[in-house]
């Protein structure tokens, strides 16, 4: 991205106001369907649906990440391994029966 | 003493420092919420009984500031574009709008935290709340830090775009890349907090 010149840099604004439009239609969209008042499990799973097409339109667009070099994907893909053992660690606990039920 | 890559590529990382550095903070602050995130996943799932977000909360304030944060993000990005063709008075008004939206959002939330203490909640009242205000809060205190080092990268720090403007500019893509992150934290908190 250091490296972009003018022309690819208005490209790049009519991405921008692009990507804009589209997570202002993603969030009016995530609030009518929480009216809706789904069942947990089918609500959680179109929350977080939109949520990760959001946050991946921010990352890859407003974070430049769509074009990055090897050095941030390699940092973000040892965060992404970390984040899901933190995320695992305790799930499993809580789904471990034997412990889970015997903790005082 | 010259810093060493502050404008040019390093040739091991492919990128200039600072960019390196924000990234790897940034992956720190993936697990700070991510720790988070996951106590009030298993607070929830281990409870007899949890409130719905839109039961306690409210929605339209925090769709408002949904907006007002993802307008923020384009405005900052603009800013950073603004530079890259070399116009500093359109960077100056993104970047003012940027400020801006911030201090709507944080105007916004005190509203929504004062309505909520007149009503007795508070981060003691339950898990819910307890949650609601920590992560609101954490936010809350990001966008004021992001907002400390966009007032100074329009205000005194740009005085760096006469000197050395390549790495000026790349002080407001690193400053970006924080700020998005910021965005994209709300953008997971609003559906998880408010919506479920």
């Amino acid at each position: 991205m250091e490296t972009a010149n003018v022309e690819d840099i208005k490209k790049h604004v009519r991405v921008y106001i692009t990507v804009f439009a589209a997570l202002m239609a993603l969030t009016m969209i995530t609030v009518a369907v929480s009216y809706l008042h789904l069942k947990i499990v089918a609500a959680v799973t179109v929350a977080i649906f939109i949520a990760t097409v959001k946050g991946s339109l921010v990352a890859s667009y407003f974070m430049h990440l769509i074009s990055e070099k090897k050095m941030i994907y390699a940092t973000l893909i040892l965060t992404a391994i970390f984040l899901a053992a933190l995320m695992a660690l305790p799930l499993f606990a809580h789904s471990d029966i034997i412990t889970y039920h015997h903790v005082p | 003493m010259q810093i060493p890559y502050t404008v040019m590529a390093r040739p091991d990382t492919g990128v200039y420092n600072a960019k390196a550095g924000i990234w790897l903070f940034l992956a720190s602050e993936v697990m700070l919420f991510g720790a988070l995130f996951t106590s009030y996943i298993l607070l929830r799932v281990g409870a007899p009984t949890w409130p719905h977000g839109y039961e306690e909360l409210n929605v339209p304030l925090a769709t408002l500031n949904t907006a007002i944060l993802i307008t923020s993000s384009v405005t900052m990005v603009m800013s950073w574009a603004s530079l890259m063709m070399k116009n500093f008075k359109r960077y100056k008004l993104f970047m003012a709008l940027t400020i801006l939206c911030g201090l709507i959002f944080l105007i916004v939330k005190g509203f929504e935290y004062e309505h909520k203490f007149a009503a007795g909640h508070f981060p003691s009242t339950s898990n819910f709340f307890a949650v609601y205000f920590t992560l609101t809060g954490l936010h809350g205190l990001h966008v004021i830090g992001g907002m400390i080092v966009n007032a100074y990268l329009w205000g005194p720090g740009s005085k760096m775009w006469k000197t050395d403007p390549q790495r000026f500019t790349n002080r407001v893509e690193v400053a970006g890349l924080y700020w998005h992150f910021v965005d994209l934290v709300w953008i997971f908190l609003f559906p998880s907090l408010y919506l479920l």
